[in-house]
């Protein structure tokens, strides 16, 4: 369970939004939504707790400490933290290993990517670059997944892909949080910021 | 972190990686600097452990810059502060992979290096080089975090790097000088509690400053 | 806007301060400078010697203001006190004019003995790199766009320049020493007559009040630059 309560953001001293509060629960997702600018980038990022709010609390279950919170989010930010000399095979083992073992065959299946397997970052498609990120989604098994933007550069296939990625995510009773300009196709409530 | 520390190595010692730009630096020094101050070679092994620790340290700052912000331009910084490592863990295995990259294979070339230059001490520049470059790159990630938001960061970091650096310069040369003129100044064992200090402290330095360009 | 409470509260304290301190410091330099041309020359150095007074209450006021500042910046750091910051950043410059001054008057004093403008002196050196410590201090604060950014950053740089301050004094000592030279600059060298300590001591008390007339002037200044800012981007606001 998210639990968001009067957070207020600033970005350089402008006031983004303020005494946000709101609730996910297990196994739903939440789109957040409104033009460039609003917010909701770093919204993401204090949910994720890389940033700070400037008031306000955020809670993950009984975890409310922003470091603490980070060990249980699953991130697949607006950046694809893709190495341009490494495979993809390479860049999803090292996120696996970091994360404490386990193969990658099944998330790169799932993701489509099994073809691309050697391929070196710099040959991907910008869409071949977002499955990679949504594979390494699936990878992390945390509870908590926070996408900001994840529909960008994908094509009809990599849409439903990701759709089909949350819906699984949150059947298995984990929560997805979604920045996003265009319609998901998932049954999930909205926020516009 | 083992992970970590491999994906970073692997990454600079690829082609346009920093490892060869650091030895390319050092040789460049090491050569041009004769050129430019004439070819006497009781000149040269005098001032050759000065010039040799310089130059050491400002082919490691070379590539310093990019230390966190190539990571964090790209989006992984955020993937590893999320991760299961703690930042001062990651701090950890840059610093550790910067040197290996760098300060290593500087110490490792040193010995062809003081050849050229004539100087006769080279057990002790090899032994002051290992011992004092891990706090080159230690002290220098602290640079290397507190600017990786910076765009044009690389020019600022030796100015708020090389004066903390200046203990390893003095002490470092100063060891080989002292080996050269068969005494023992005390230089290494002050050398070594400088890096040893250096080690220590520079992870939670780094991860505070890197912790604190994240929440942007 | 609980956040200017506490600097309006700091800016009704120094604007009557100020005025006090600065004239203050005014007659104390003036009576220190008075008594420094009035005492008699040194038989080794002669009338340089007078340097010394404007030189060495230069060096120390240098030191201080580095002090004040990593202060500040912990104290900003610690209790994210916006007021500490802005007094951490107020003082970096004038420490860096204090450390410039100690180094020209450094070398003015030398060259009559040395016959060159510059020596690597173990002191002038400790303090070549301090000027060098505030440099790059100031300019993490120009370089990060951010101000609270810059604020954090500038602090964790001055707090690590303050554990290695005295690391680097040491060195450059013991390397002063390797390479021999004597230093006409040690404190308490053969100038250790009673004649010389009052103007000295009069210098350091003026240079200290100047100090800090100059630090809360760069402090309110600092205040109502963030004060004018912030109105003029509500402003565009609305």
């Amino acid at each position: 369970m998210l639990a968001v309560e009067d957070v207020t953001g600033l970005r350089g001293g402008r006031v983004l939004f303020r005494n946000l509060s709101f609730r996910v629960g297990a196994g739903s997702a939440l789109s957040l939504e409104g033009a460039n600018g609003t917010g909701k980038t770093s919204l993401l990022r204090m949910l994720a707790g890389l940033l700070a709010p400037a008031s306000g609390a955020i809670r993950f279950g009984q975890v409310s400490e922003a470091e603490e919170r980070g060990k249980f989010v699953g991130w697949l930010g607006h950046h694809d933290a893709l190495k341009a000399q490494m495979t993809v095979a390479e860049t999803l083992a090292f996120f696996a290993r970091l994360h404490g073992g386990g193969e990658t065959g099944p998330a790169m299946e799932a993701a489509g990517l099994s073809r691309l397997a050697g391929l070196p970052g710099q040959y991907l498609s910008a869409g071949q670059k977002k499955r990679v990120a949504l594979a390494r989604l699936k990878l992390s098994g945390r509870p908590l997944w926070l996408m900001d933007e994840p529909l960008a550069s994908l094509d009809g296939a990599g849409k439903a892909l990701a759709a089909a990625l949350v819906r699984d995510h949150c059947a298995g009773g984990g929560i997805a949080v979604i920045a996003t300009h265009e319609p998901l196709g998932l049954e999930c409530e909205r926020l516009a910021l | 972190m083992r992970a970590l520390l491999w994906r970073d190595i692997r990454l600079a010692a690829r082609a346009g990686g920093s490892a060869m730009l650091a030895l390319a630096f050092f040789a460049a020094v090491a050569t041009l600097v004769p050129l430019g101050v004439g070819a006497d070679l009781h000149l040269l092994a005098r001032i050759a452990p000065g010039i040799l620790w310089v130059a050491a340290v400002l082919a490691a700052l070379l590539a310093l810059d990019r230390l966190f912000q190539a990571d964090f331009e790209d989006g992984s910084l955020d993937l590893l502060a999320l991760s299961p490592l703690s930042l001062e863990t990651v701090a950890v295995a840059k610093i550790a992979a910067h040197w290996l990259t760098t300060g290593l294979p500087l110490t490792l070339l040193s010995p062809l290096l003081a050849v050229l230059f004539g100087l006769k001490a080279i057990p002790a520049l090899f032994v002051s080089l290992l011992v004092g470059t891990p706090a080159v790159s230690a002290i220098g990630a602290i640079g290397a975090g507190l600017t990786l938001s910076i765009r044009r960061g690389g020019l600022i970091l030796p100015l708020i790097v090389l004066p903390l650096l200046a203990p390893a310069v003095i002490f470092g040369a100063g060891a080989v000088l002292a080996a050269l003129d068969g005494l023992s100044n005390g230089a290494l064992p002050l050398l070594g509690a400088f890096s040893f200090a250096a080690c220590v402290l520079s992870p939670f330095a780094t991860a505070a400053a890197v912790r604190l360009n994240l929440g942007s | 806007m609980l956040r200017y409470a506490n600097p309006t509260r700091f800016l009704s304290l120094s604007r009557p301060l100020v005025p006090w301190l600065g004239t203050l410091a005014l007659a104390l330099l003036a009576g220190g400078l008075f008594l420094g041309l009035r005492v008699p020359p040194d038989y080794q150095q002669g009338e340089t010697v007078r340097v010394m007074f404007i030189h060495v209450p230069a060096a120390w006021t240098a030191m201080m203001a580095y002090g004040l500042m990593a202060v500040a910046s912990l104290v900003g750091l610690v209790w994210r006190h916006p007021l500490a910051d802005q007094a951490a950043k107020a003082a970096a410059p004038l420490g860096a004019l204090f450390t410039a001054l100690g180094l020209v008057t450094g070398a003015i004093w030398g060259a009559p003995m040395w016959g060159t403008w510059w020596v690597w002196d173990g002191r002038l050196t400790s303090f070549l790199l301090l000027f060098f410590l505030y440099l790059g201090y100031i300019a993490l604060w120009n370089a990060i766009e951010d101000e609270t950014r810059a604020a954090r950053a500038a602090a964790i740089l001055a707090l690590i320049g303050a554990v290695n301050l005295p690391v680097i004094e040491f060195s450059v000592d013991w390397w002063a020493t390797l390479h021999q030279g004597e230093s006409i600059l040690r404190k308490g060298g053969p100038l250790i007559s009673a004649v010389y300590l009052w103007p000295l001591f009069l210098m350091a008390l003026g240079y200290t009040f100047a100090f800090f007339t100059l630090w809360l002037m760069r402090i309110e200044t600092e205040i109502l630059t963030r004060r004018a800012r912030s109105l003029m981007m509500s402003a565009g606001e609305a």
